[in-house]
């Protein structure tokens, strides 16, 4: 973690990032940068602009002005979509998931693979076979434990559904995968799965940006914490020197963020 | 947690592979229709020596084919958790149009039909613009358009029935043998469109964003899948079955009859719950819905062979259909 001395370019950049809704300014020229294989985590009050950064960053919202930039090309998203396009996976908080179909389905929901021959091209079959087994595949990755892809997610626990929805953004980011409040819903031997499951993707090479409230667990994986507070990123930290007061004092404006930026 | 362990010792019966193809052709929710189906044919069967003939099952399937082909429209647009009211009207405004190009403006037969169906998937295609542009509920949409085209229909037919019809649209009255037992080529095609539907809700990716779709609009959206687009082709396919419906009514019945279909919308959307398909969308079978409205169509029939009156096979069916609900909502709860 210590070997950063000189800065690799950053997977994901902003620049100077407003976003203002009527009279409300969300983001007033936030900066940020995610740097290769990192975890790094987004905290700040409610109202610090947190959402709206990540909205801006996951294509949801498109910000007022600012520039971002993915691997080192500036990027524009229009919508989700979009960026899911760029390669940038994100893990919504309601887990985007359709509970009553099975686990492959959702795995593989907007992205169907089709059979090969004319079986795929006339009649728009479904390869459901390779459908299970990459969906298999890309659980096992992440060691998740569901013994098959045609359970329904509703059957799942919490704690499983979450999995799933990592494994899907795993299987497809191609950049940076973005988890939204991922341990909100869950006990603590689920959080500490899912606190498990984004080591493993860190483990295989992708930055992942992780949104929590959770201190004990933004302290736990990450190993930078991006501080948001009144719609600028007012510091970055790194979990080992700093305590987690300290960063809820930064959070909260009690400690001034010029004090710690070059700490 | 007991009745879970149960759920896994049944399922233990089965072979690996033939649960699969049950779970894949019937859905566990279809299987309860199934049962109840096989049920009252079996009870029929002991009722009435004719009912098991071939000649009368083949009549049941002609009774069923107008209600079953709507209900097929009706199976789509239920699945997206909508409702489709107007399928009986605008069924009925098809079957004018074709018979009225035909016979009254002399248009080639196969045109008019072409029209009947235009004007059939026009509708539909009105219906799934409302519901996505101004984001109306379905319920209201389809009880204005069900007015609209039933208006439609009393105004271009001046309340007259259309007779003497070109051969050509009574083609699906004609028979075939099976055997003895004559099949007309209606019953063939609606069963076609019950395997066409089932095959791209099963199998392809645009079924499979329909029960996304009704299963969480949201997480389609989320995923890729263009909701809006895929709800207007949706209502406009439903559209265009409707007006095959339409076609095989008026081959049953050799006229073009502006009275005709105006409780069929209620009477799809009862095939469609007897099925198992649930009105909440994302769940459900276009089989299951033949299965439904097959144990209308053998109720009425059975009765009928037994001698009672067409208005208790109604009172039956309404009991049924709550029968039906009810248990679909027990073995929900269960499973949670």
């Amino acid at each position: 973690m210590s070997e950063q001395t000189t800065l690799p370019t950053p997977v994901l950049q902003g620049r100077g990032l407003v976003k203002r809704y009527g009279s409300v300014t969300a983001l007033d020229g936030a900066d940020f940068e995610l740097y290769p294989g990192e975890i790094l985590a987004v905290i700040g009050d409610n109202g610090a602009g947190k959402s709206s950064l990540i909205k801006v960053l996951s294509g949801a919202v498109v910000p007022d002005e600012g520039e971002l930039w993915l691997d080192g090309k500036p990027v524009h998203f229009k919508s989700p979509i979009d960026a899911r396009r760029q390669g940038i996976e994100t893990v919504y908080q309601d887990l985007a998931m359709a509970p009553a179909l099975d686990i492959a389905t959702n795995i593989f929901m907007g992205r169907e693979l089709k059979r090969a021959g004319i079986l795929g091209s006339v009649f728009r079959m479904l390869d459901k076979k390779r459908m299970l087994n990459d969906a298999s595949t890309a659980m096992q990755d992440l060691k998740i434990g569901i013994r098959s892809m045609r359970q329904s997610v509703e059957t799942l626990s919490g704690g499983q559904r979450q999995g799933v929805a990592v494994a899907r953004s795993a299987a497809f980011a191609r950049h940076v995968i973005i988890l939204d409040e991922p341990t909100a819903a869950l006990g603590v031997k689920e959080s500490g799965m899912v606190l498990d499951l984004i080591r493993r993707i860190k483990e295989r090479g992708l930055p992942v940006i992780l949104i929590s409230h959770n201190m004990p667990h933004v302290f736990d994986v990450a190993d930078r914490v991006h501080i948001q507070r009144l719609g600028k990123r007012i510091a970055v930290i790194k979990p080992s020197n700093f305590s987690m007061s300290d960063a809820v004092a930064i959070m909260t404006g009690a400690m001034a963020g010029e004090e710690v930026k070059d700490k | 947690m007991s009745k879970v362990i149960t759920d896994k010792q049944t399922g233990a019966g089965f072979s690996n592979q033939a649960r699969r193809f049950l779970a894949g052709t019937f859905s566990l929710s279809t299987l309860g229709p199934l049962a109840a189906l096989l049920l009252a044919g079996a009870f029929f069967a002991t009722q009435s020596p004719r009912f098991l003939t071939g000649t009368n099952l083949s009549l049941v399937v002609q009774q069923v084919m107008v209600v079953g082909t709507l209900a097929v429209g009706q199976t789509l647009i239920i699945l997206t958790a909508g409702i489709d009211l107007s399928n009986g009207a605008v069924m009925a405004l098809g079957t004018i149009v074709m018979t009225k190009f035909a016979v009254d403006v002399g248009l080639n037969p196969y045109l008019a039909i072409l029209g009947g169906l235009i004007v059939c998937g026009a509708f539909g295609f009105l219906n799934g613009t409302l519901v996505t542009s101004l984001k109306l509920p379905p319920f209201i949409v389809t009880l204005g358009t069900l007015n609209i085209a039933f208006a439609l229909t009393h105004i271009y037919s001046s309340e007259q029935t259309i007779q003497n019809l070109p051969s050509e649209l009574t083609f699906f009255d004609n028979t075939f043998k099976i055997g003895e037992t004559s099949v007309t080529f209606g019953s063939v095609l609606m069963i076609i469109i019950f395997f066409v539907t089932w095959f791209v809700l099963q199998q392809t990716a645009v079924g499979r964003h329909i029960y996304a779709l009704g299963n969480n609009p949201e997480a389609a959206r989320l995923n890729g899948i263009n909701t809006r687009r895929l709800l207007v082709i949706i209502y406009t396919v439903a559209g265009v079955i409707y007006g095959i419906a339409g076609l095989l009514l008026v081959a049953r019945t050799s006229v073009g009859d502006p009275q005709a279909g105006q409780t069929d919308n209620l009477d799809s959307i009862t095939a469609v719950v007897l099925g198992g398909t649930s009105l909440f969308g994302g769940r459900g079978s276009v089989i299951g819905t033949l299965v439904g409205a097959l144990i209308v169509g053998i109720f009425r029939n059975g009765l009928q062979l037994m001698g009672v009156a067409s208005i208790y096979q109604v009172l039956i069916t309404g009991v049924l259909v709550i029968l039906a609900v009810t248990v679909d909502q027990l073995a929900r709860r269960r499973q949670k």
